[in-house]
């Protein structure tokens, strides 16, 4: 008998949305208990900032240019490594409920698994691998998966369909009649995706259906088994449109501004202009890269009262996600399993949530979108003490831990080492610098860029694109400035820190795998 | 309006390539759908999904290995047009390339992105007989 895992992750979330983090409005007492009792990483960040790659890195233990998930719509292999299937082999059971995207979720043609298995109401499928041996998809036992509402062919909808129909409309629609982003507004303020009138009960809602199929999951374990589970939240991703009978908790004209949104709009794009191109592209309309955001939605257009209304739903959003998980581990503790869990909780990616007058995401390095809560509690018999990591990490090395948990050597297949405990281990293993890559082809539309963390510092070179020549980028002295707002780039007395960190990148990065793999839908 | 292509080399000649992609009865043995019919230059194609998408064939050439088809009468497909072309690559071999133009975007690139699932498919499906 080992230490089970519980992987909880969440969708577009931002570190500073829990308590323990700084948050100061959704209460999550349960996460920030995690924290506490656990390592609480402060310098979090993804190895990309959209889903599909994100999650690609979290399974595979390896980088966006080793895995090939470049962007969203660029399915991973079905033989791609797993450390889900490294724990399956070592005697675990493994699940994922939630939300996957490891695939395109735009199928019509069904041609990936994650969307046949949701549509057939099946939750395994076997998969032959090229050593002949036959195995469940990705390693999982059991997967039942959720998206952003009720539109698809995942086991949320179908089970919606097949036993609450009138409830489908409830949700907004994720994509419009030209299968674009939708720019459906509404709310109080004609926010971009708020609706305010989702009635389904919040016991039938995504996120409470993820924690039931979760404990249903566990349910079905003998108390000696040891297992990983991934419970994956599809919120506080757009659309916002929680239960209506939540969205008291929180009245977005009691809200402040978020430090990050800059209110006065000539201050505003007056920063923008300092950074690469596609930051004004985006924002005046002239240059829309990604499906990340309502094409038809121009960030220069959101108001004030747009920020509050779309955060104050967020923050519902988190609340209704800390008490699923509060949920969860009471059944766990039931089940008397409590003493030999480790409990990991992150995100994919954060959300600009008013960020330089942004909502959404896209090619943006800033801490909206990168920097994340991780939290690792520890399995109390491992007598790991709590600590803060200020030491930059990132989902590259959850594979790592998940094995080390498990009592198993450093899978070959991974590209950075198991998480620190404290920052002396920190230094110990390694853990100086993090990565972050961004390549999306969509359109006739072509934006690049590399980042890295180290030292305080967050330096990006954009590749050359449509709107980059390769010379643009963007750094940032995170000790004098927190929100990212002076671009130190061209600043010639930051010349040899700017260079030191591009050398450094350039050197870390592992060798992008040639041919890209074809992108097969835009997400 | 986009505008893909997806190509891939097969070790046959063009026509033993031909002879599986030039026929629109047999798509669904290469193409991801579970089934298609056609009468005369109408032909119906049923996905895994349940969507089903009318086409009317615009060319069927036989000697210059060209296939034409475009969706209609489709509530989301504007301006489609299909091309499959087989080319001999003048040393025994050919080339399969399927491209899709049309609108809404979107749709094109996905329907691109199961052409290219296809080609792959062909290219099984041929050189594992002989």
């Amino acid at each position: 008998m080992g230490r089970r895992i519980l992987f909880i992750t969440t969708d577009q979330q931002r570190f500073d949305s829990l308590g323990v983090n700084g948050g100061s409005i959704a209460r999550t007492p349960v996460i920030d208990s995690l924290a506490r009792d656990g390592i609480n990483f402060t310098r979090a960040h993804p190895q990309n900032v959209v889903c599909m790659p994100s999650r690609s890195t979290m399974i595979t233990g390896q980088h966006v240019s080793t895995h090939g998930v470049w962007m969203n719509g660029v399915p991973l292999p079905e033989d791609a490594p797993s450390i889900a299937a490294t724990l399956r082999d070592a005697g675990y059971k493994t699940a994922l409920l939630g939300k996957a995207h490891f695939e395109p979720l735009l199928d019509p043609f069904l041609r990936f698994a994650e969307n046949r298995m949701g549509r057939n109401n099946e939750f395994t499928e076997m998969f032959t691998m090229p050593d002949g041996s036959v195995v469940p998809h990705r390693g999982f036992d059991h997967m039942e998966f959720a998206g952003h509402g009720a539109a698809g062919n995942l086991h949320y909808v179908t089970y919606l369909r097949a036993n609450h129909p009138e409830m489908l409309g409830n949700f907004i629609a994720n994509l419009d009649g030209d299968l674009e982003v939708t720019s459906e507004r509404g709310g109080d303020t004609d926010a971009p995706q708020v609706r305010r009138t989702n009635n389904t009960p919040t016991d039938l809602y995504h996120t409470d259906w993820v924690a039931n199929r979760t404990i249903s999951w566990l349910d079905s374990l003998d108390v000696e088994d040891d297992w990983f589970c991934w419970m994956s939240f599809p919120d506080p991703h757009h659309p916002w449109d929680p239960p209506s009978s939540e969205i008291g908790r929180v009245n977005w004209k009691d809200l402040d501004l978020p430090p990050g949104y800059i209110e006065n709009a000539a201050e505003r794009e007056a920063i923008l202009r300092t950074k690469p191109k596609h930051w004004m592209g985006w924002y005046d309309g002239s240059f829309i890269s990604n499906y990340e955001a309502p094409a038809k939605w121009l960030p220069s257009s959101l108001t004030a009262d747009q920020v509050r209304e779309i955060n104050a739903l967020v923050h519902v959003k988190n609340e209704l996600i800390d008490e699923a998980v509060g949920r969860v581990l009471a059944a766990i503790k039931a089940r008397g399993w409590d003493d030999d869990l480790d409990i990991v909780f992150t995100t994919d990616h954060g959300e600009m949530q008013g960020d330089f007058g942004f909502m959404f995401k896209g090619p943006y390095h800033v801490d909206a979108l990168m920097r994340l809560p991780l939290i690792w509690r520890p399995a109390p018999s491992a007598k790991i003490p709590p600590a803060t990591v200020t030491a930059p990490v990132g989902h590259v090395s959850l594979a790592a831990t998940f094995a080390a948990i498990a009592g198993l050597p450093q899978p070959a297949y991974v590209e950075a080492p198991a998480l620190p405990v404290s920052d002396d281990d920190a230094r110990a293993r390694g853990h100086e610098r993090v990565l972050t890559e961004w390549d999306s082809v969509l359109f006739g539309k072509v934006v690049g860029s590399r980042t890295i963390h180290r030292d305080g510092y967050t330096c990006t070179a954009m590749l050359p694109g449509t709107v980059h020549d390769g010379t643009e980028g963007e750094l940032y002295n995170h000790a004098v400035d927190p929100l990212q707002r002076v671009n130190l780039w061209d600043d010639p007395s930051m010349k040899s820190v700017r260079d030191d960190l591009l050398s450094d990148m350039r050197q870390s990065f592992p060798k992008t795998v040639l041919p890209l793999r074809d992108c097969d839908a835009p997400v | 309006m986009a505008s893909y292509r997806r190509e891939i080399h097969i070790e046959r000649t063009p026509d033993e390539v031909w002879d599986l992609v030039g026929d629109p009865a047999r798509l669904h043995d290469w193409f991801p759908i579970d089934n298609c019919v056609v009468e005369g230059n109408k032909r119906w194609i049923y996905l895994a999904s349940g969507l089903k998408f009318e086409e009317e064939i615009l060319v069927q050439d036989n000697a210059m290995h060209r296939f034409q088809y475009t969706i209609i009468n489709n509530p989301i497909w504007k301006d489609h047009l299909g091309t499959i072309d087989v080319i001999d690559d003048q040393r025994g071999g050919s080339f399969l390339i399927y491209s899709t133009q049309g609108k809404p975007d979107v749709l094109a690139l996905v329907t691109e992105g199961a052409a290219g699932a296809a080609i792959k498919k062909a290219k099984q499906i041929l050189e594992a007989t002989k």
